[in-house]
C-alpha cells in the first residue's frame, strides 16, 4: 500500500468508527447494509457514463440518505423499515445496471489504481464526516437519548437528522474502493459495537471506536497483501475477531 | 405578554382519530397546572404539542422570554450505552454555550452526587434518573418546567422527594411548572390549576373547583378512592 492509499484508508477508517458509534446507540445499526445497496445503481451509471463510480456511488448514497430522511418525516414509519425497503429496491436496479466483474468489485472492494480526484474528494470527505461527528456529538447525544428533550434544549433535530444520515451516506461512498459496498457497513458497526461493550464513557467509546476501525483496516490490508486476497473481508474478518475477543472477558 | 402561556383552540388529529380537540386556556407566571385525566385521554400529547414536537391546529403562544425545560415520561435506554450523566448534562452545557463548571450546582439542586452521575445513565434507577433529566433542564436556565409522569416507575419514597424536588425549584426559581399525573394527592398539594383532559368538554381551574365527585365518576367510570393532604 503506497502513502496515499495508507492515509486515505486511516481516514476512512475514523470516519467509520465515529459513525457507527453515533449508529451504535441509536440502535440503527442494521440500517447500514441496506443504505450501503443504494450505492450500485450509482456504480452502474457511473461506469455507463465512464467517470469514477465512487463519485456515483456517493451521489446516489447522498440521494438516498435524503429519501430516507423525507420518508421518515411523511410516514412516521421507524428508519429501518424505510431504509429496508427503499434499498432493497435499489439493490433490484443495481444489479440490473451493474454487470459481472464490476458488480463483484462494487460489492467487495477491489484495488484498482487510487486516482488522484479520488484520493482528494476522499479525504476531504473524511475529514468533513470527522468534524460533523465531533462538532455535533453533543446534539447528537442529546438527541439520541430523546429527540423532545433535544427539541427544548435548542436543537434543530430534524436537520441534525439529515446531517447524520449524509455523514453516514458519505462514510458508506469513502468505503467503496477497500470494502465494497457490502462489507463497509460492517467496518461502520463492528468496531463501534466492540467499543461500546467495552466504553463506560462517551469520550472513551469514541476514541476506541476509532482505534478498532483503524487497526482493522491496516491489519487487514496488510494480511491481505502477504496472502494475495483483496483487503475488504479481511478487514472485517479482522474487527469481528476483535469483537469476540470482547466477548471473552468476564462481565462487568 | 403577561401570561406564561395562552392557548387557544388547539387540536391534534392523529390520522382519524382526535387526540385533543379545541383547548384553551392560560397560565399565569409561577403557576403550577397539573394535566389530569386517564390513559389515552392525550396528556403527552399536549405536552408534545406545546413544547412543539408534534404538529397540532389551534395556537400555542409562549411568553417571549420562556426557556423550555422538558422531563420526558420514563426514557427506554440500553443498559449498556456508554454516555455518563455528566456526558449528557455537559452535552447540554455545550450546546447552550455555558461554562462545565456549572455541573456541579446543577447535580446538587436535584441532589445526585458526583459519583451517581459518572455512571452510564442506563444503569441509573428510575428515580436518579428522573433526577438527572430535572438537572438537564436546569442547566438550561428554564423558566418553565414540563414534566411527564416524572413520577412514573419511582419508588413511593422517591415518588414524594421528587414531587417536593419539583415544588422547590418551583419556588426557589420563581418557575412555571406544567406535570402531568395521576394522582389526585399530588395534583391537590402542588398544583393551584388543573386541566382535566377526556371528557367532551376538558376543563380547566383551581384543584377544588374542578376535581368534583360528579367528574372524577364521570372520567373514572367509578369514583376513584383518594386522599386529600391538609396542609
Amino acid at each position: 500500500m503506497n502513502t496515499e492509499a495508507l492515509l486515505l484508508s486511516v481516514a476512512m477508517s475514523a470516519a467509520a468508527g465515529l459513525i457507527g458509534s453515533f449508529a451504535v446507540m441509536r440502535r440503527m445499526a442494521l440500517a447500514a447494509d441496506p443504505l450501503s445497496h443504494v450505492a450500485l445503481p450509482g456504480i452502474g451509471i457511473a461506469l455507463a457514463l465512464h467517470i469514477n463510480p465512487i463519485f456515483g456511488a456517493a451521489a446516489m448514497l447522498g440521494f438516498g440518505a435524503l429519501l430516507v430522511w423525507g420518508m421518515e418525516n411523511r410516514t412516521r414509519a421507524s428508519t429501518e423499515t424505510v431504509i429496508g425497503i427503499v434499498f432493497s429496491a435499489a439493490l433490484a436496479i443495481g444489479s440490473m445496471t451493474t454487470s459481472g466483474e464490476e458488480l463483484i468489485e462494487a460489492l467487495f472492494g477491489g484495488a484498482g489504481k487510487l486516482g488522484k480526484p479520488e484520493f482528494i474528494f476522499g479525504l476531504i470527505a473524511a475529514f468533513a464526516i470527522v468534524a460533523f461527528a465531533i462538532s455535533f456529538r453533543n446534539s447528537l447525544v442529546i438527541s439520541l437519548v430523546s429527540p423532545d428533550v433535544a427539541r427544548t434544549a435548542g436543537i434543530n433535530v430534524r436537520r441534525l437528522e439529515l446531517f447524520y444520515l449524509e455523514a453516514f451516506a458519505l462514510t458508506i461512498a469513502l468505503g467503496l474502493r477497500y470494502l465494497g459496498v457490502m462489507l463497509m457497513g460492517a467496518l461502520i458497526i463492528i468496531p463501534a459495537a466492540t467499543a461500546k461493550s467495552l466504553a463506560r464513557n462517551l469520550t472513551a467509546m469514541l476514541w476506541v471506536a476509532v482505534a478498532l476501525s483503524v487497526v482493522s483496516t491496516l491489519v487487514g490490508a496488510v494480511i491481505a497483501a502477504r496472502v494475495h486476497r483483496e483487503p475488504g473481508p479481511l478487514i472485517v474478518l479482522v474487527a469481528a475477531s476483535l469483537f469476540l475477543l470482547t466477548l471473552l472477558r468476564p462481565p462487568r | 405578554m403577561e401570561n406564561a402561556l395562552e392557548v387557544s383552540n388547539l387540536s391534534v388529529q392523529f390520522r382519524d382519530k382526535r387526540v385533543l380537540a379545541d383547548l384553551s386556556f392560560n397560565l399565569r407566571r409561577g403557576d403550577a397546572l397539573a394535566i389530569f385525566g386517564p390513559n389515552g385521554s392525550g396528556k403527552t400529547v399536549l405536552l408534545k404539542a406545546l413544547i412543539g414536537s408534534l404538529s397540532f391546529s389551534g395556537t400555542v403562544r409562549w411568553a417571549a422570554d420562556t426557556r423550555l425545560g422538558y422531563v420526558p415520561q420514563k426514557l427506554d435506554l440500553e443498559r449498556d450505552i456508554p454516555i455518563t450523566g455528566i456526558d449528557f448534562l455537559r452535552a447540554h452545557l455545550a450546546v447552550a454555550y455555558k461554562p462545565v463548571s456549572s455541573i456541579s450546582a446543577a447535580l446538587n439542586s436535584v441532589g445526585i452526587p458526583t459519583e451517581v452521575a459518572e455512571q452510564p445513565i442506563g444503569i441509573l434507577s428510575g428515580g436518579q434518573f428522573q433526577r438527572l433529566l430535572i438537572a438537564f433542564a436546569l442547566v438550561g436556565e428554564p423558566n418553565v418546567l414540563l414534566l411527564d409522569e416524572p413520577t412514573a416507575g419511582v419508588d413511593e419514597a422517591g415518588q414524594e422527594q421528587l414531587n417536593e424536588l419539583v415544588q422547590r425549584l418551583q419556588h426557589d426559581r420563581g418557575l412555571t411548572v406544567i406535570f402531568i399525573s395521576h394522582e389526585l394527592s399530588v395534583v391537590y398539594q402542588y398544583a393551584n390549576n388543573v386541566l382535566c383532559l377526556g371528557r367532551a368538554h376538558p376543563c380547566f381551574g383551581s384543584p377544588r373547583t374542578i376535581l368534583t365527585h360528579e367528574l372524577l365518576t364521570e372520567l373514572y367510570g367509578s369514583e376513584p378512592s383518594y386522599h386529600i393532604h391538609e396542609h
